[in-house]
């Protein structure tokens, strides 16, 4: 049923429940928010109206009505520019400034934060009420996550991704008044906390409260040490988002600049993590063949995200025989890099510096995982940085990210198959997994080699193959929140899956914590996801088991898939944590 | 319905044999004898603090685990109704009402001077684990402002000479 | 033993006369007299639904029952009672005609041989404030005293909910003698069983001083002229304990009538015709918000009590559900059946403990007699009520943070739409009245709709309840028509300022309503005027200033208040007060500049028009109202660097008056030695170095040092 209402004068006319907010975006009017975010396709919408940003007028309402979670009535007369609405939300603005650091200058989301970019759409020239500020400790305690409470506007967008879309619940609004934050249990540094590093919630907040631990300068040290011989590897999902960092339109593929400009940097190599994704379908599928031939358990879940894996060993510490126990494609890429690599140059894998560009902080929190570089001088990954940061270090060296020639990755580490590029997004590791899967088992090559069941924003797709006979059921679940409901299932002995993967980010690592911000625009994420599916059909070997180099990796170095050395080298076990 | 009556707000439940463990297993009981658990978190957080004294950390992490909820949503909670407490209180706590009847009645200079008395501001807890003085927001026994609360009994009409007297009534005790 | 129909409440009704007989007519009485505005018919019909509680037509509709009339069975009782409606009544003598009798000779209203005989009822307040100063004591005492000379069984000892006079607690009420006692203390108990109860003498020191004329009152007190009790009907009257003498008065009738007699739509249409609005404080009508939820769309639905009284300073919700725990219970079950909710909560605060036992008490005894629980008096209404706890949050009085902290969550509001009606209690619809609304339920599905709404003004009917407090005679409850000015709430029942200082302002409405000056007295008192004035009625809080208080600080005090009790939710709230705050805290500091009166207004404002809940739309109210009406004070305070009522430390000034004898004590005292003088001759401070330390004025051994 449609509801007539004005906005400014202007006739509108929108489905019943329609916010005002929608409404007037419809007639192209954008009554600025800070608070609000709504991402339908992540479940999320955090309406909670707290900031007051969005108030407007409303004819015949004492008080101001905030837009974002007002819906409309028929013959509603609303005013969104009027004033005395402009004084209250300037008021807003103002009100939270004044109790939030003015270090725009040196915050690490200086030009890409929602609360300054607002200060200067309304025209904060002054802040009319100071007073007291806030004063809380700044949390570095993890690899990944640096939580600055002073710099929080109390919007709980994190608070409502980690509890509700996520559950995990690292976070709550803690305290009343004016001393109210967001923090977590006891405000326990978040590494003993159950946090999985997913990043999530630096993804949405929308200041500098919420950011990933910078390592640049751990990088460009290295990069300028003549004894370290620096190898970056980067993820799928960076090279279809970077680009967004220098104005490019989302879903642009920037391999070939990407590369160039890692080059520039003074990478002595830049490899693909995707040739340790070959390498990962490789192991899982011949783990699967191996369950299914040894009667093992199954579902077998996939494991190359570091967040959903943390996930696990917190929340279902009873199932941690389930998954794979192969490692994720950049450390078995860091690993092979510094002994299969190294053999091949003849380098000290202790002068081999891995640099991982991720789209992800929980890879950073992985690379430190004390079991994955068994030896502690030669950690599997030494550095995470994420597509930010990456895209920062461009900067930062003055390259023309835009003019830069393509340029290819350096060999044999940089071999890929287009299976091994849709890792980047929800549903790619199942239907790279069975491209692989399929023909082994079956003996027959795949007719159809895209799987689209499993694509898409949907938060949980299930299909059955049919495998030689054999009823073969697949679900694909992003979102630790979808994950939760599907191991619930599994727990209460429900499932009939034999593989499921999980993701921890909606959307899979085109949506990861470290890509740029996407400000709660979805076609962003949809758009990066489509270059996934491109590229992948662009390349010509799109089977993980027909990546030759990886096939010479195995046949000079690591003998049998899922064999003794590869489970030395790239299989790891998990470890039963605590839930707070 | 089996609810713990929040009743005196200072005294701790007994417990006959004392112990840290008997302590949890008052709680478990408590828990396990709800119809309903998370939604009834307020009602096990007033059981806790009454078997415990107060709301330590270990205590809202064993109800988060109870409960099954994270123990950041056990801390928002407790974090921000001002009845709960995780500092362990005094042997006695003080309580100046800061209602608006005593407040006009010169609640202000009781409070300074049971501060003045006990060494200690409000909110605090006497080296010697004795007294904890916290301010409360009207008992309602407004025709007897400025009142002053100890234990759960109110002492109605006070002036700032009888505070020492007071006190010291449970100085003794 | 469950009531498994009309009948067999109307039977345990009758069987429980007994317990009140000797108290019947007692405070229910005055504000029948005031009704003097109903016509004699509607009195009639109230007669048949509670003849306990009317006068004359008792006897016909409760054979055995009491009355005045019924001679034979109470036959000590008629005499003392007429007395005083004789003197009081005069201008209603049609009424009262075959009543008279001529009064009886001494003070007890029979000789002692008789007395001996004579069944007694000895009320003593078991509120909180009388407990406090040990009414508890006073009843333990009575009944050894009374065991001791085995006058146990004709004196029933009962200890009563709030009488509502505070201020002269602990109070003691003696029937059928009718008399009034005040500030017993545990030692007058002997006293009082000798000379009042065994020998009839009443003693005069316990009786009430009326100010005016030094006349001791044996009842009848001023206090209670212009007051007209409906919510508090029971309160000070009935032991709250005992739910056979809520019965007894008439008890669970509405709900009898509700549930055999009317459709639920009806008991709603019911309830808007009598007009009666949320008494929490925003004032909503409470038929329409019924009638909202009864639309609500789903199966489940809850009824919630909000007993979160967080205002400080008021005490009307708790004493009502100290005193009349049943009568909130009934307007409940009457809720849930209107809309259709078989499940009710109580949220009440946890610094309650004695309501909550009585509401503990009060459910276990309705639900055992069948009143409350399954199918209720053999209907087909089912109703159950639940306790749940509030843990010191202010802003949880607010509905929609009252059903986040049930749920067990931080008690933080959530936005409306969607209303509680539609999307309340774990998402179901949730009807949320206030104590005192749901006290005048039953009594309005009793009397009709029509009787409620004569009472009050034209938009706000019926009374309302008031915690009379602060620099006021008579601290206490006031229960008053609207429409009643607050000269007559604070000078006629609150028998004006205390120690004859000038009236100043009168808050009302607590941390988020304002403070009216005198200039505004004379206007009478309901939802809107006070609006008009800046304030509101909030739910109920009345506390009187005087010259001694300072505005400025009153409202620091306030804001103080509302910044550590705001959930923290919202900008406009959570730093916005935290401003204003710190603006007053200038101001009273001397640091104030005159741009800050601007900033106060504009900023409270915008926080009244931007925030997302009730609190801090309201929490200016305070800055805002006295800034209205004593900007004079904030001006002083920031152009004179002077507090003119002397109560801002840091703007302080002593001063020695004429009275100052030249000891020299001051000046030898005085650690900068700002005060010079010579001995025997007045001294003087000097302003410019005093540090306002107070030790002078501590020192002076004739109080001739004032601060101000």
């Amino acid at each position: 049923m449609a509801v007539e209402l004005t906005i400014n004068d202007i006739p509108v006319s929108v489905p019943e429940g329609t916010t005002i907010l929608d409404a007037a975006r419809t007639i192209n009017i954008d009554i600025p928010t800070l608070c609000y975010l709504n991402l339908h396709e992540m479940k999320l919408n955090n309406h909670i109206a707290s900031c007051r940003v969005c108030v407007v007028e409303v004819e015949g309402r004492r008080t101001l009505a905030p837009s974002c979670s007002t819906p409309v009535t028929p013959g509603m007369v609303v005013k969104t520019d009027t004033p005395r609405a402009i004084k209250a939300r300037r008021t807003m603005v103002e009100l939270l400034l004044s109790d939030h650091p003015k270090s725009c200058l040196t915050c690490s989301k200086n030009l890409d934060c929602d609360l300054q970019a607002l200060a200067s759409d309304l025209g904060v020239r002054n802040i009319t009420y100071e007073g007291e500020e806030s004063r809380f400790a700044i949390d570095k305690s993890s690899k990944a996550i640096v939580r600055d409470p002073n710099k929080c506007i109390r919007c709980r967008r994190c608070e409502t991704m980690c509890n509700e879309v996520q559950t995990v619940g690292v976070y709550s609004a803690v305290g009343r008044g004016f001393e109210t934050v967001v923090k977590t249990a006891f405000d326990l540094p978040q590494h003993k906390t159950s946090c999985t590093f997913c990043g999530q919630c630096l993804a949405v907040c929308p200041t500098g409260a919420l950011t990933e631990l910078d390592q640049v300068d751990k990088v460009w040290k290295a990069l300028n040490d003549p004894e370290r011989f620096v190898i970056a590897e980067t993820a799928p999902a960076v090279r279809v988002a970077l680009g967004e960092g220098f104005g490019l339109e989302p879903g642009a593929i920037v391999t070939g600049k990407m590369v160039a400009a890692l080059k520039r940097l003074g990478f002595d190599r830049v490899f693909d993590t995707e040739f340790a994704a070959d390498l990962t379908i490789v192991e899982e599928a011949t783990e699967l063949m191996d369950r299914l031939k040894k009667g093992g358990r199954l579902p077998i879940l996939t494991s190359c995200c570091p967040a959903w894996v943390k996930f696990f060993e917190h929340q279902f510490p009873d199932l941690l025989d389930i998954p794979s126990t192969c490692k994720s494609p950049h450390e078995m890429f860091g690993v092979i890099a510094k002994k299969y690599y190294a053999d091949l140059m003849g380098i000290d894998p202790q002068r081999i510096t891995v640099v991982s560009v991720m789209p992800c902080v929980a890879k950073k929190y992985e690379a430190a995982r004390p079991e994955l570089g068994r030896d502690p001088k030669t950690p599997d990954v030494d550095i995470v940085i994420t597509t930010r940061e990456l895209a920062r270090m461009i900067r930062e060296a003055g390259i023309h990210f835009g003019a830069l020639p393509d340029e290819d990755f350096d060999q044999p580490l940089g071999e890929s198959t287009g299976a091994a590029v849709i890792f980047g997004t929800t549903g790619g590791v199942i239907e790279a997994a069975l491209r692989t899967a399929y023909e082994w088992i079956t003996g027959r090559p795949l007719a159809r080699i895209e799987f689209e069941e499993f694509r898409g924003m949907e938060g949980i797709k299930e299909a059955v193959i049919d495998m030689a006979g054999r009823d073969f059921r697949v679900a694909v679940t992003h979102g630790l929140g979808n994950a939760r409901k599907i191991l619930e299932k599994i727990q209460a002995g429900d499932s009939e899956y034999d593989a499921i993967e999980i993701m921890a980010c909606p959307g899979g690592c085109i949506g990861g914590g470290g890509q740029p911000y996407h400000h709660g625009n979805m076609e962003i994420l949809k758009a990066r996801a489509a270059a996934i599916y491109r590229e992948d059909r662009n390349k010509t070997l799109r089977k993980s088991h027909e990546n030759p180099a990886v096939r010479t990796l195995y046949e000079k170095y690591l003998g049998e898939p899922y064999g003794e050395k590869a489970h030395m080298l790239l299989h790891t076990h998990y470890i039963e944590r605590r839930k707070i | 319905m089996s609810q713990s009556e929040p009743g005196q707000m200072t005294q701790q439940a007994e417990i006959p044999d004392g112990g840290v463990n008997r302590q949890f297993a008052l709680l478990d009981e408590f828990v396990a004898s709800l119809p309903y658990k998370k939604e009834n978190l307020i009602a096990i957080l007033h059981r806790a603090q009454e078997i415990f004294g107060s709301l330590p950390e270990e205590v809202q992490m064993h109800i988060a685990y109870l409960l099954d909820i994270p123990a950041a949503k056990v801390y928002g909670v407790v974090s921000f109704y001002s009845f709960f407490t995780m500092k362990a209180r005094g042997r006695h706590v003080v309580n100046v009402c800061t209602g608006t009847a005593c407040f006009v009645r010169g609640a202000a200079k009781i409070q300074l001077e049971v501060e003045k008395q006990l060494g200690i501001k409000t909110g605090e807890t006497t080296e010697d684990g004795l007294f904890t003085l916290e301010s409360l927001r009207c008992v309602g026994a407004c025709g007897l402002a400025p009142v002053l609360v100890i234990d759960g009994k109110v002492y109605g009409k006070v002036e700032v000479g009888q505070v020492k007297e007071i006190l010291g009534e449970y100085r003794e005790k | 033993m469950r009531l498994e129909t009309t009948d067999a409440l109307n039977r345990l009704r009758d069987e429980s006369q007994r317990l009140i007989e000797v108290r019947a007519q007692a405070r229910i009485e005055p504000w029948e007299q005031q009704m003097g505005s109903i016509p004699e018919d509607s009195g009639a019909e109230k007669a048949e639904s509670i003849p306990e509680c009317s006068g004359v037509e008792k006897t016909e509709s409760i054979p055995g029952g009491v009355g005045v009339e019924d001679t034979e069975s109470v036959p000590q009782n008629a005499g003392e009672k007429n007395k005083e409606e004789v003197e009081d009544q005069d201008k209603d003598k049609d009424k009262d005609k075959d009543r008279e009798e001529p009064a009886p000779e001494g003070a007890g209203g029979a000789a002692p041989e008789e007395r001996a005989k004579r069944e007694m009822t000895v009320l003593v307040c078991g509120g909180t404030g009388c407990q406090a100063s040990d009414s508890e004591e006073i009843i333990a005492r009575m009944r050894k005293e009374l065991a001791a000379r085995q006058m146990q069984d004709r004196v029933r000892v009962v200890k009563t909910g709030c009488f509502g006079f505070c201020e002269k607690g602990p109070i003691m009420e003696i029937h059928p003698d009718d008399v009034f006692y005040i500030e017993v203390s545990p030692d007058d108990v002997p006293a009082i069983v000798e000379e009042h109860l065994i020998q009839g003498r009443y003693l005069e020191r316990l009786l009430y001083v009326n100010p005016v004329n030094g006349e001791r009152l044996e009842r009848n007190l001023p206090f209670y002229h212009r007051q007209l009790r409906i919510a508090l009907r029971h309160c000070g009257l009935i032991a709250p304990e005992d739910v056979k003498e809520y019965i007894a008065l008439g008890g669970y009738q509405a709900l009898a009538k509700a549930l055999f007699q009317m459709k639920p739509s009806e008991v709603i249409a019911e309830i808007r015709a009598s007009g009666l609005r949320g008494r929490g404080g925003g004032g909503f009508s409470t038929g329409l918000k019924w009638e909202l939820m009864s639309r609500a769309e789903g199966g489940q639905r809850y009824i919630i009590c909000n007993a979160d009284e967080g205002d400080p300073g008021a005490f009307m919700d708790r004493s009502i559900l100290e005193g009349d725990p049943n009568s909130v219970l009934e307007g409940m079950a009457l809720a849930g059946y209107a809309v259709g909710a078989t499940h009710g909560f109580i949220y009440i605060r946890a610094e309650y403990p004695l309501a909550v036992h009585r509401l503990q008490t009060a459910i276990r005894q309705a639900t055992g007699y069948g009143l409350l629980g399954e199918r209720i008096l053999g209907s087909d209404f089912c109703f159950g009520i639940e306790i749940k706890y509030g843990a010191g949050a202010f802003v949880c009085g607010e509905e929609t943070a009252l059903i986040h902290s049930i749920e067990g969550g931080r008690g933080e509001p959530s936005v409306k739409p969607p209303y509680p009606a539609q999307e309340g209690l774990w998402g179901k619809p949730t009807c949320v009245n206030n104590v005192e609304t749901l006290a005048n339920v039953p009594i309005i599905i009793e009397r009709g709709a029509d009787w409620y709404a004569e009472i009050g003004t034209e938009k706000s009917k019926g009374t309302k309840v008031f915690a009379l407090a602060g620099k006021v005679n008579n601290v206490g409850l006031v229960e008053v028509p609207m429409g009643t000015t607050l000269r007559e709430i604070i000078f006629d029942i609150g028998g004006g300022v205390k120690k004859g200082k000038r009236f100043k302002a009168a808050q009302t409405g607590g941390p988020s309503g304002g403070c009216i000056p005198a200039q505004c007295l004379d206007t009478p008192i309901d939802y809107e005027s006070l609006l008009g004035i800046g304030s509101m009625m909030g739910s109920g809080g009345l506390i009187v200033l005087d010259e001694d208080d300072c505005m400025v600080n009153v409202a620091k005090f306030y804001l103080e208040f509302t910044v550590d009790e705001s959930c923290g939710r919202c900008t406009a709230c959570r730093v916005g007060t935290k401003r204003l705050h710190e603006i007053l805290s200038r101001i009273t500091e001397g640091k104030g500049e005159l741009e800050d009166l601007d900033r106060l207004t504009e900023l409270g404002g915008i926080i009244k028009d931007a925030s997302l809940c009730g609190l801090g739309q309201s929490a200016p109210n305070p800055v805002l109202s006295t800034l209205k009406y004593f900007r004079d004070e904030y001006v002083a305070h920031i152009v004179e660097r002077h507090c003119p009522a002397g109560v801002c430390e840091a703007l302080a000034r002593y001063t020695i008056t004429e009275k100052c004898i030249g000891c020299t004590v001051c000046a030898k005292n005085c650690p900068v030695s700002c005060i010079a003088g010579s001995p025997k001759k007045q001294h003087v401070i000097d302003q410019e170095r005093c540090i306002r330390c107070g030790t002078c004025q501590a020192k002076c051994p004739v109080d001739a040092i004032v601060r101000k």
